[in-house]
Parts: structure tokens; sequence; C-alpha cells
């Protein structure tokens, strides 16, 4: 639409002009950055539809109930959606997609968006085929049916689940351009479930039971080891994400759940439980999910992921769609050491520092929503945001972590992010001195 | 034992005599029964922390058959439990390598394109680049005998026979020269002997150690000196998938 056209309609003062003309020469010089976004922003929209006229969705009858007997997002949302980078894996059956964070908000992650990562592609179990076998050093090794296992006490709690991997392209520097791409190997999801400890106690763990080995149902027979104590504290069979069963890429029927702790424990289609006095060391606990550091030398059980942040928006696929003037910066935080206490957001580079608001429910080794709003002047930002949780870890930088660890740890980097903001709007990925 | 399968006994008697279901649940004294929830109050709108005391002892579930358990239970440990009966050398295994794992891995475990390389990379793990493979890094040989049988071949995993297992995975441990001898049996009874150089370089978790200084106070001005300057830039590497390049939604 032209600014003629726009004043014909009479939606358009000047300044709305102005935006139109922003936002076309964004689509134009900016669309690769912007990813679906583009079309959804830069739309200046259809005349008819606006006022004073009367739209046909204002006319004529839609779809009535149950047309869309399991809903779906609305079509002008379609690029919401996950994402691969294919020259990452050798295979798709072995490999990672992203969640789209940059176009979410609040502290739940919907279950259609939530990354996958699968090793052997997605088993797809008939839940009347589902068995769990519990066995090993306990009084009564046990078979469950998925019957059996809802018919136990259940519990409702959110938890991330965080990709050890999740940033793990960043170690040698800036190179994808999108918190989705950076950060996207997260999801929090409010799980029901039964504490594992409520299934260990119908087999009866004998005290010389010190490991765990969870092992799935898919072609890659994942396997982890689990401490005993962390068994017992907080983990869940899980079966339902968001209230309804889990997808099957997420596991269904039955998946754990190890709060706090790297995703690749959360085994999914769970099919047994071994109970031992040892841990088993299997291929994710040595060839992968070890952590190199630089003398060559290599961390093995690194369990808990540490407090992390980022900003969602803006970054590179949300730039700033006005010049100046009010903007909200909006991110995640999330620890799993505990909950989040507070998370820091500076405009230049880590110099200076400013709280930024929780808001939502702050959950312990959830995801937790914060806002930083402020009147934007147009000008460059390097916009990082840092996290603190309840121990007292205060999120550190790259350079920090590369500090202790080398650039080929692969796992676990929770460094700062950093977003260059340019005047315009537009948003790179970058690393700041 | 709960007092809950104490009581199993009378309910079974109570079913056998033609009782309802509900009938039986009617003979359990209700307030000495472990599997109550008792602390009703307690667990009102918990949604974070520990978890409520909750019912045991439930009766769920049945006894898992040795066969059951026998099928499933496949792990292999360093100190050789779970080692499957068989028998194989590394001459015996590459043939079963070459039809089966080399159009990825290479003839050599060199890898192809982007598949997993078996073998090399010895003194690499401290450069730039490491290669970590199965001689330069893997702990223990019980891991690659206990992944090769739960998820190799990729695509048809669990369809080696046992003595094909012990051969290819002996001949992995040739192409690393773990094992020197082409013909050196690798079984059951032998196969927990095997040491790999690596393992004395893993440790456990220590960043509550190695990185105690970030638990701190947070710094809030001036927290560096001069300008912060962009040192590195993602576009300049410009690898990021572009609209349409990623799966789509029909």
């Amino acid at each position: 639409m032209s600014k003629d056209e726009a004043g014909r309609n009479g939606r358009a003062g000047p300044g709305a002009s102005r935006r139109t003309f922003l936002r076309a020469g964004l689509a134009a010089g900016g669309a690769a950055l912007m990813g679906g976004r583009a079309a959804a922003e830069t739309a200046a929209g259809n005349p008819a539809n606006l006022p004073p006229n009367v739209p046909d969705w204002s006319r004529y009858l839609g779809d009535g109930v149950a047309v869309r007997a399991y809903g779906r997002p609305s079509e002008h949302e379609s690029h919401v959606i996950r994402r691969d980078v294919e020259w990452l894996t050798a295979s798709r059956e072995s490999s990672v997609s992203f969640t789209p964070l940059h176009e979410l908000d609040g502290p739940i992650t919907p279950n259609g968006l939530c990354f996958e990562r699968h090793h052997g592609g997605i088993a797809e179990l008939n839940p009347q085929d589902y068995r769990l076998i519990l066995h090993g050093l306990v009084d009564k090794e046990l078979v469950f049916t998925l019957d059996d296992i809802k018919r136990m006490p259940r519990v409702n709690r959110a938890y991330f689940a965080e990709c050890a991997a999740n940033s793990g392209m960043e170690w040698r520097g800036a190179q994808l351009n999108g918190c989705q791409f950076t950060h996207g190997m997260i999801h929090s999801v409010m799980y029901t479930g039964v504490p594992l400890r409520v299934l260990l106690a119908e087999a009866g763990v004998k005290p010389t039971g010190k490991w765990l080995l969870l092992e799935g149902a898919d072609a890659s027979g994942m396997t982890r080891s689990l401490p005993i104590e962390k068994a017992l504290d907080d983990c869940l069979v899980a079966y339902r994400m968001n209230g309804e069963m889990l997808r099957p890429e997420n596991g269904y029927p039955v998946r754990m759940v190890v709060p706090g702790w790297e995703a690749n424990m959360w085994v999914k289609w769970l099919r047994r439980i071994e109970v031992g006095d040892q841990p088993w060391y299997q291929r994710e606990e040595t060839s992968k999910y070890t952590d190199l550091l630089e003398d060559g030398s290599a961390r093995k059980f690194t369990f808990v992921m540490d407090a992390k942040s980022v900003i969602t928006s803006p970054s590179p696929q949300a730039p700033v769609n006005h010049a100046s003037g009010f903007t909200v910066i909006s991110g995640l935080a999330w620890s799993g050491r505990g909950k989040i206490a507070a998370v820091d957001v500076s405009l230049d580079g880590g110099r200076n520092w400013r709280r930024a608001r929780l808001d939502g429910p702050v959950w312990g080794k959830a995801l937790t929503r914060f806002y930083y709003e402020l009147d934007w002047d147009g000008s460059p930002l390097l916009l990082q945001s840092r996290a603190v949780d309840e121990t007292g870890y205060v999120q550190p930088t790259k350079n920090e972590l590369r500090a202790v660890r080398g650039l080929n740890s692969i796992y676990h980097n929770n460094g700062i992010q950093t977003w260059h903001v340019m005047a315009g709007g537009e948003v790179e990925n970058v690393e700041v001195s | 034992m709960s007092r809950f399968r104490e009581m199993r006994p009378l309910a079974l008697a109570a079913l056998l005599a033609g009782a309802s279901v509900l009938a039986a649940g009617a003979l359990l004294p209700a307030p000495t029964l472990a599997t109550e929830t008792r602390a009703a109050e307690a667990t009102d709108g918990v949604t974070d922390g520990a978890f409520p005391e909750l019912p045991t002892g439930l009766g769920l579930g049945r006894a898992a058959s040795a066969e059951e358990i026998a099928g499933w239970d496949i792990d292999v440990r360093p100190d050789g439990l779970g080692l499957p009966e068989g028998r194989g050398t590394a001459r015996e295994g590459e043939e079963v390598y070459i039809a089966q794992c080399a159009v990825c891995h290479g003839d050599f475990g060199e890898g192809a394109g982007r598949w997993p390389q078996l073998a090399g990379g010895a003194g690499t793990l401290a450069s730039h680049d490491p290669s970590k493979t199965v001689g330069s890094y893997w702990p223990y040989a019980s891991t690659l005998i206990d992944y090769i049988n739960r998820a190799m071949p990729y695509g048809n995993a669990q369809s080696l026979t046992p003595d094909e297992l012990y051969a290819v995975t002996a001949y992995v441990l040739w192409l690393n020269d773990v094992v020197l001898d082409e013909e050196l049996e690798l079984s059951h009874e032998n196969f927990a002997e095997i040491e790999l150089e690596n393992q004395p370089n893993f440790f456990p978790d220590d960043r509550e150690t190695a990185e105690a200084h970030f638990w701190r106070e947070p710094c809030m001005e001036g927290c560096a000196t001069g300008e912060a300057e962009i040192v590195m830039r993602a576009r300049a590497l410009d690898v990021t998938p572009e609209p349409g390049q990623g799966p789509t939604v029909d």
C-alpha cells in the first residue's frame, strides 16, 4: 500500500505512514533474518477489513463447534514451528528440532512446539502394548501396565527439560542467528505423573541398590544411570504434559522427568528400570554427555543444568518493529538448582545492570518469565540477561566459562547471550569484548 | 510389608466367595491403610518443591518372570555383568562390519560424511580439534559391546547374533589398536579384562568447586572498563537456516 492509499482509507496519520514505510524496508532488507515473522509483521492490512468497513468475519458464519475437533493455531501463526538445522547431524532420526522461543511468552511451552531430540526416531507405541519392567536389586521384580501406572498417586509439577547440548554450537563464538537455534533445545510443561519413589516402593529397593538404569523402548535403546538419591527425591514417571497424554515425540505413553538435570536423562518411551549397585557407563554417559576440558580430561556425570537465561524478544528472529519509544524486553530464566531469584538486564554489553521483573509463577527447576520495559531512544543496544538462582549462583559470561573449560565441552553452555539491537530494530547474535 | 498386602488374603477370600470388588474394598479398614492419603491439608495447592506424603504399598503391577526380564535386560557393565554368552574374533568380525557397518562408519572406522568416526584420533583430546573415538576417548569396552547390541546397525537394532556381536566388537577394537591380534577370540569369559587407555581421564562433576566463583554477589554498575565492542557476529558465518528451508506444517 502506498502512502496515498493509506491516506485515502482514512487510517493513517503521518506516524502510521512512517511505520508502514519502516516495515516495508525491514521486509526487503531483513527477511532472511526475521524468519516467518516477516510476513505477519509487514502486512499493512487489507483496507476492506479496516474501519469504517465491515469485514467478512463480521457478516458471515464461521466454522461451527467440533469442526475443529482438535484445535490448531490460527493459519496466521503458521511460522511458529519447530525448525531444525540440517548440517548439525547426519540423520533426521538422530537429531534435534528447536522450540520457537522467540514467538512464545509466559512460562509454559505448547505441546506441539516442544523441541524434539531423538536418537532412533519417534517410537510409536500402542498403549495396550506398553510395559514397564522394574527389576534388579529389589524385593519383588515387577511388570506394570499403563493402567497400573495411572492408578498410582499422582502429582502435577512444571519443569524445564533442557538438552545438555543447548547452546553447544556457540562454544567457539556466535554462530546461529536466532534464540530458537541458540537456546531452543528447551521446553517447560506441566507434567502429571507418579513420583518414581512410589513406583520403587512397590518393588522394595534393597539397601545395596545405589543406582538405577533407565531404558527407553525406541530403536536407540536409550539408557542412562541415575543415582538412587535423585530417584527418591523428585523424579517423576510422567504420562501427561499440559493435561493431555504425552505426545509421541515426547515419549508417549510414559517418560522420565528428572527435574533440573540434563534432558538426555529424561528417558522417553520408558520400558525398563533396573536397580544396581554401581553406574553402567552406557554410551550416553561416556562417549556422549561427558564434558571434555582443555587439558584432555573430561567431566562425567555432569547432571545439573546451571542457571541460565536468554532474551527471547527482541532477538534476531524477533526484531524491534518500531523506530523508538516504549519497548518490552521479554525473556526466560531457569536453573536446575532451584528457583530463579532474580534476572538482571544490561543494555550496554554487561557494563551496567538493572533488575528485571519476574512475572507469572516462579517454580523451582522450571522456566520463569521476565520482562524489562524501557523507553528506547532508537540507538544501538548490546542486550544481555543474567540469571541468579536461589543458591546464589550467578549466570557467568561465556568467557568466564571458557576460562575454566576451554572450547571443546560441547555441553552445558550457560553463558550470557548478547544481542546487538541495531538502529532500525534489526538484531544480531554477537559476542562482545 | 505393608498393611495392604497383609489384608489381601481377606480381600481375595471375599472375591472367591462371590462378593463384588466394591464389597471386597469395603472389607478393608480404611483408617489404618498405608494406601490412604493422610496429610490432605499439607498437599492442598502444592505445585512446587518436595512431594507430599503419598500412599505406598499399592499392590499394583505383577511379578516379572525371569524370561520377560531376560528378553529386555541387555545392558552390560564395565565389570562384565550382563555380557551375553558368545565368542568371536576380529577376523570374523571384518565380514560383518563390511556388510553392516562400513557404509556409514567407513572401512577402517574413519566415518563417512557426518557419520561417526569409530577409530583414530589418538593424542587429539587436548588439541583444537579433538577426535573422540572408541580408541581415543571411550573409557570402557563394555560400552561398545552394549551399544552395538542395543542400537546398531542403525535402523536394524538388536539384529546381531551373540557371536556376530563379539566378532564385530573385536573388529572395532582391532581398528583402534586395542585388540592387536586378529585371531584373538573375545568372549563373555575374557571381555571384561579389556582396558581402554582414556579411562583414567574421566572424573566426576566438580563444578561446585572448580566453578565456586560463580556463586557471588552480582556486579550491577561499572562491571568492566571501556565500552563493549563486538568481537564476533553470527551473520559472518551465515549458516542459520532461512525461511522455507526448515520443516513446514500443512
